[in-house]
């Protein structure tokens, strides 16, 4: 422990395995001051810039914020509040590209400065000494300070750690290219810096402070010395310059000598590491009561006139960055956020600063001539030279990793140990083959991480799987088991000998006799065609045997359909007018008059004048519902319909169609509409019938099977109502019935039972409809040639 | 104009493959030069033409696996393999040797592997040893130094033998080979080897003409020049110092230990070192990244073990170089001396500390 | 004599070694997974049927009883290199039946289009759609297997099957996706 001091004193550090040397460029800019950036026209907020959950919004468009403003509420401890750079408005909520590599939108906040820049109301606090540990973690938190060196980890988590902490590192290696912004920062602000070390001493207090600087940053470095000069237990150590000492893991191992296990965070070595920049935020947030609202970027590259370091508000898009440096887009067209190492291309200058972009580099075509490009690829085999392996800082073998990403072999990619690269590019750097090797690890990183997510999900839908079928059996047992026990009483029952018993015996006889009835029909089905579709059936039923099967089966259906019969009249008769409504919805008269006639129809449902547009609504949906339905069907038809028709059959469709039209085009009142259109309709399958029959008698394969089709036409060109009616021949009379009534015009005294009845047929039409169409979908499919 | 994509590290150091292949080869000049100087143009004209069939074979295949032809032929790669070939083969052995040896380095040993970076073997040391298999008495036929040749030989003369096995005055390889004595004169290993058969010691052998004063006429400096070609290498870090180090340390070791327990039936240490084919190998062939071991700790054990193998074949094969041979074997082990060293990685397998 | 001691010593011999065998059959016997099980570690677990068997399970079980190896339409290539590996046997392209299209996807319903019906409920295998007869459904994204089952039996077709969207969180480094904007 001691050594590990006194080494430090001796000046002498560990070294980290591999590590390179490109040229710095720092030159460029270390020397000129910190420009402070205008506002721009807007500020483009990401809500997320961190790792972590977004927080949630606290404004909305439209809102007049003062500089300063939390714009989002942090709820959990991994996501960090972001706040309004300067005062304005909010025009927009919106997505937008994020500085990510993908180019990716994410949501953000569009603000437009009002020039003022007035601040919201602060309180400075001199010492913070008076304030609680608690209190000023809680600053740190509400200022929204995330790791400003690149990895945007949330600040207050890492200085409310609760393990002991030997060492507190300050990371101010800044050991990419180009990068000069944590270097005039320490130049230029090096008692904030200072102030900001002491606050997480005071919260952490670690045994040692421990400040990594690369060799290279004099001025930094005498700065630093200045303004510590008289703190004992803070140790200013110059390491060597080598990329990438500024990684967490290699300051770690260069200054203590320890290795970090993969896996685990420095903590669990007693160590905390925070940049300067992190430093800087933490004074002004904890002091000033500044939140994190601008940041020092570095604007460098040959490709700018005058490349400089600005403080530049959080969400300024590059492009005005980079303008006010002297940048000519037209002739330049590569822009990197982060050093030359390991930043990524930008897909547009419109992408804001956040709060981890430490630079913004615009190279010349000289300078930066990317091997990688997607339209430029240099990339040749690997000639196994092993360069790669010698300069990796996390001691793996690139070449190795590189051919096992290349053959996705991810057992392979896992025992290489991919997880523990750091992604620095000195492999790829030094790559004779300009292999882009950092890609290759990233791809297979995104594969194996997805691959993951895959395996659980797949794990959760076979253990769901699994546990529905069981669900599913044991509903089958309980099924069983209820039917037994149902069967069992009533056995008991009919064994007592009343006269319910026998209703209930004759009923099952009955039941017996249609089973049988059926059975015959069946057979002679087969016997006079070989035609099996259950259509043809009811439309060619002559004898009372089948009649009486037939009314079984609908009664059936009309039970199973009617499961849920509370209002059920009511919706059913809505159907046929919530068409017409649907034809004529702009018309809100209309339906006021389509609730007066749903009044005076069923006067016996609880439809009210206030419950009126719920009805409606539901209507509707039932409607659409239906035509949807009807759609299907008639797709299906349009697939399989003949060119030739049986003439009498096209006539009456005809007949039929100006009919229909007619009733689209009048739509004044309603009421006399709904009742033509069901008298229509009880025509239409009156005819329909009586040619059925007509066919049917005929008992030719042929007619039978035209008479099939012109079925199938016409109820695709008639309403509902036909359909149920060619369906359910048995009800026929019924629907005569109606007709009757309803033609000589008398609305009003349609009994509740006939209402009934249309219901059923309605109900009844709608799910035979349904089936049909599914029937005809998957026949047509089979045998597109019926005809 | 468009901003472009790409992928980070955006910046790149600026060497190639085919510039370090160009590297390799103007480092075999001075090795080169010297074999010039003492063996006449044999060589010069064995290494154009395994080119020229390098060249040929390289682009045929490449055009029948549908490849990029112009990056792959020029990375230099099949001009290296060629030239090394060429420089080991004997000076007047006839032309289809170099021409056959070349072919089945760049399309069998090389391509048919799925090409550069692929082949297990180094493609030019596993056509020597094909060569030295399937022609071995063509393979044998060594010229000795040009100052112990009874008759000069021009260029013309060296043309004419090559191509068609006589010189323009009607002499055969064989009489070229025999000295003024009347005796065939071999290569310095060769000579030792025959003469510890007949019972000679080593001392007596060192009499023989073709050893001359220090370690064999000519041999001594081609391998000189080898090993100065070498450091420039290593100079320019062309090849990595781990490889040609433990080569030689290997071989000096054992010739060390050999000599020690019987200086009368084993050379000493400097032969070994300068003789045959070792500064080539150890600097131009061990080195070959492809078919050799990748990291640090694996290129020791490579290089310790192709020492070793030269050594031992050497003292007790039946042929007299070893370097082709030990090289092949050492390319066998690479991949499983690769497995048995590779690095720990930062942060892995630490000692638990107190 | 020196017959009968050979086929002694034989016959001993053959009663050692055969003891031997029976006791290291039975000692060591290895209890590694049935090949059905292997094979349903392999398989993406959406449950679709594509295959023509009622889950991923049942098709492990009758791949490994000799059924052809190409029938599992969203694990695509990959998948069916993963059995011939595990099976030993010559990779196969996708039956021609199935979609060659297997990038992720899950099902959305159109709620103002639901009906209520009940039947996608049925239908989904891994009970990922919530609702209720006559009640608006909808499905829990988390547990859609994207397998499509519930498509087909909607009478309203308000089922729709939507890509999952690329974000930063499952991105997978494809740069050439990346929009580039044109400048003059």
């Amino acid at each position: 422990m001691e050594s590990v001091i006194e080494r430090i004193e001796r000046g002498s550090f560990w070294q980290f395995h591999g590590g390179i040397h490109p040229p710095e460029q720092k030159f460029l800019t270390c020397t000129k001051p910190i420009a402070s950036a205008q506002i721009p026209e807007q500020l483009i907020i990401p809500i997320r810039q961190h790792i972590g959950q977004a927080g949630n919004l606290v404004v909305k468009v439209g809102d007049k914020v003062l500089k300063g403003q939390i714009l989002s509420a942090c709820d959990s401890p991994m996501s960090v509040p972001i706040h309004a750079p300067t005062s304005g408005t909010i025009t927009a909520i919106q997505s937008m590209a994020i500085p990510h590599p993908s180019g990716l939108s994410e949501a953000c906040i569009i603000l437009t400065p009002d020039g003022e820049d007035t601040w919201k109301q602060r309180h400075i606090c001199p010492d913070f000494h008076l304030l609680s540990k608690i209190q000023i973690i809680e600053k740190i938190a509400n200022a929204g300070i995330s790791g400003m060196g690149g990895a945007g980890f949330p600040t207050q988590v890492k200085v409310s750690t609760l393990a002991k902490i030997d060492y507190l590192i300050i990371n101010a290696a800044e050991c990419e290219p180009y990068i000069t912004a944590d270097d005039l920062l320490l130049q230029e602000h090096s008692p904030t810096i200072l102030d900001g070390i002491k606050i997480i001493d005071h919260l952490l207090s670690p045994k040692n402070i421990l400040i990594g600087i690369e060799e290279n940053k004099t001025e930094a470095t005498d700065a630093l010395k200045k303004a510590t000069a008289d703190i004992d237990h803070i140790k200013i150590c110059v390491i060597p310059t080598k990329y990438p000492s500024g990684g967490e893991k290699q300051l770690i191992k260069i200054l203590t000598g320890q290795e970090v296990p993969s896996g685990v965070l420095p903590s669990s070595l007693g160590m905390v590491m925070q940049n300067v920049a992190t430093c800087f935020a933490i004074a002004d947030a904890v002091i000033n009561d500044t939140p994190l609202i601008k940041r020092v970027v570095t604007i460098s590259g040959q490709a700018l006139e005058k490349p400089q370091n600005v403080w530049a508000l959080i969400g300024t898009p590059v492009g005005f960055l980079t303008r006010q440096c002297g940048y000519n887009n037209s002739k330049n067209r590569h822009l990197i956020m982060g050093g030359p190492m390991m930043g990524f291309s930008l897909p547009h200058d419109q992408i804001p600063v956040i709060k981890t972009t430490n630079c913004i580099l615009a190279p010349s075509e000289i300078e930066i001539a990317s091997p990688f490009s997607s339209t430029s690829s240099k990339e040749v085999e690997c000639i196994r030279c092993g360069q790669c392996a010698d300069v990796c800082p996390a001691q793996l073998l690139p070449q190795e990793l590189q051919w096992s990403a290349k053959a996705k072999d991810q057992a392979q990619l896992a025992k290489l140990n991919l997880f523990d690269c750091i992604e620095c590019g000195a492999c790829a750097y030094v790559c004779p083959s300009q292999i882009p090797l950092v890609h290759y690890y990233r791809v297979a990183k995104a594969e194996i991480r997805q691959q993951k997510l895959l395996d659980i999900k797949a794990e959760k839908a076979k253990v769901r799987f699994e546990a529905r079928k069981q669900r599913l059996e044991r509903e089958k047992v309980a099924r069983a088991e209820k039917h037994k026990k149902a069967a069992e009483a009533r056995k008991a029952r009919m064994n007592t000998d009343t006269s319910a018993a026998k209703s209930e015996k004759s009923a099952v006889a009955d039941a017996l006799a249609r089973v049988k009835a059926k059975k015959a029909q069946a057979s002679i089905k087969q016997n006079t065609a070989e035609n099996d579709s259950e259509d043809a059936t009811t439309t060619t039923t002559t004898t009372s045997a089948a009649e009486s099967s037939n009314t079984s089966t609908v009664d059936i259906t009309v039970e199973s359909v009617a499961a849920v019969d509370d209002g059920k009249s009511q919706v059913a008769n809505a159907i046929a007018r919530a068409k017409a409504k649907k034809l004529a919805q702009k018309n809100q008269a209309q339906i006021d008059s389509l609730d007066t006639l749903q009044n005076n129809e069923s006067p016996s449902s609880l439809t009210s004048s206030q419950a009126a547009p719920v009805v409606i609504d539901r209507k509707a949906k039932v409607a659409v519902a239906v035509a949807k339905a009807k759609e299907k069907k008639r797709q299906a038809s349009a697939a399989n319909s003949p060119s030739s028709q049986v003439d009498i059959i096209d006539t009456a469709t005809k007949a039929l169609k100006p009919n229909a039209v007619n009733l689209d085009s009048v739509s004044d009142d309603k009421a006399t509409q709904a009742i033509d259109k069901k008298a229509k309709v009880a025509a239409a399958m009156v005819k329909a019938k009586a040619q059925a029959k007509m066919k049917a008698s005929l008992g030719t394969e042929t007619s039978f099977n035209n008479l099939e089709k012109s079925t199938t036409n016409l109820e695709s060109n008639i309403d509902l109502g036909a359909t149920s009616e060619c369906d359910v021949p048995a009800q026929v009379k019924n629907v005569e019935a109606a007709k009757t009534k309803k033609t000589q015009g008398e609305p009003q005294t349609v009994s509740n039972i006939d209402t009934k009845n249309l219901d059923r047929k309605t109900k009844i039409a709608a799910a035979i409809a349904k089936a049909k169409a599914k029937k005809l979908a998957a026949s047509s499919d089979k045998s597109p040639t019926s005809e | 104009m468009a901003f472009w994509i790409a992928s980070s590290p955006h910046n790149h150091q600026k060497n190639e493959t085919s510039s370090l292949m160009r590297l390799v080869v103007y480092a075999t000049i001075p090795g080169i030069f010297a074999q010039w100087y003492f063996f006449g143009w044999g060589n010069l004209i064995h290494i154009s033409l395994a080119v020229a069939a390098a060249i040929i074979a390289e682009f045929t295949v490449l055009a029948l696996r549908n490849k990029k032809i112009t990056p792959q032929l020029f990375d230099g790669s099949a001009i290296l393999t060629a030239v090394l070939l060429g420089i080991s083969l004997p000076a007047l052995a006839p032309w289809w040797i170099s021409v056959i040896g070349s072919l089945f380095a760049i399309a069998l040993v090389k391509q048919l592997y799925g090409g550069l970076g692929h082949n297990p073997f180094n493609p030019a040391m596993a056509a020597y040893v094909m060569l030295l298999i399937s022609f071995p008495l063509q393979m044998t036929q060594w010229q000795p130094p040009l100052s112990l040749l009874a008759m000069d030989i021009q260029l013309s003369d060296t043309l004419a033998v090559i191509f068609s096995g006589y010189t323009p005055q009607g002499y055969s390889v064989e009489q070229i080979r025999t000295h003024i004595d009347g005796f065939t004169m071999a290569t310095p290993l060769d000579t030792v080897k025959t003469n510890m058969t007949l019972g000679l010691t080593v001392v007596e052998s060192m009499q023989a003409p073709t050893i001359g004063k220090h370690f064999g006429v000519g041999w001594e400096w081609i391998n000189a020049g080898f090993l100065l070609g070498g450091l420039f290498l290593l100079g320019k870090e062309a090849i990595p110092w781990s490889t040609p180090v433990s080569f030689l340390l290997s071989l000096f070791i054992c010739s060390f230990i050999a000599f020690m327990i019987s200086p009368d039936s084993n050379a000493s240490t400097m032969f070994h070192w300068f003789t045959g084919a070792t500064m080539l190998g150890a600097f131009f062939i061990i080195t070959d990244p492809v078919s050799g071991a990748t990291s640090v700790k694996g290129r020791l054990v490579f290089g310790a073990l192709a020492g070793l193998l030269v050594f031992l074949i050497r003292k007790f094969g039946g042929y007299p170089d070893a370097v082709a041979f030990a090289v092949l074997l050492c390319n066998m082990a690479a991949p499983l001396i690769d497995q048995y060293t590779r690095p720990r990685t930062y942060g892995h397998d630490l000692e638990v500390k107190k | 004599m020196s017959t009968v001691i050979a086929i002694l010593v034989l016959g001993v011999i053959a009663a050692l070694f055969g003891a031997l065998l029976g006791f290291a059959s039975v000692q060591f016997k290895v209890q590694g997974d049935p090949l059905a099980e292997q094979l349903d570690a392999l398989l993406p677990q959406t449950q679709c049927g594509q295959c023509g068997y009622p889950g991923c399970k049942p098709y492990a079980q009758a791949v490994a009883n000799g059924e052809a190896i190409n029938k599992c339409a969203p694990g695509g290539e990959d998948t069916i290199k993963k059995i011939a590996d595990l099976m030993g046997v010559e990779v196969q392209p996708l039956d021609e039946n199935h979609e060659a299209d297997n990038s992720p996807k899950v099902a959305f319903i159109i709620e103002e289009d639901c009906i209520g019906c009940t039947k996608c409920i049925q239908a989904c295998p891994v009970d990922a759609i919530i609702g209720t007869t006559k009640q608006m459904h909808t499905i829990i994204t988390d547990e859609c297997t994207g397998c499509d089952l519930c498509v087909a039996p909607c009478p309203v077709d308000c089922i729709e099957m939507i890509p999952v969207a690329t974000t930063t969180q499952n991105w997978q480094w494809d740069l050439n996706s990346i929009p580039v904007v044109q400048i003059n």
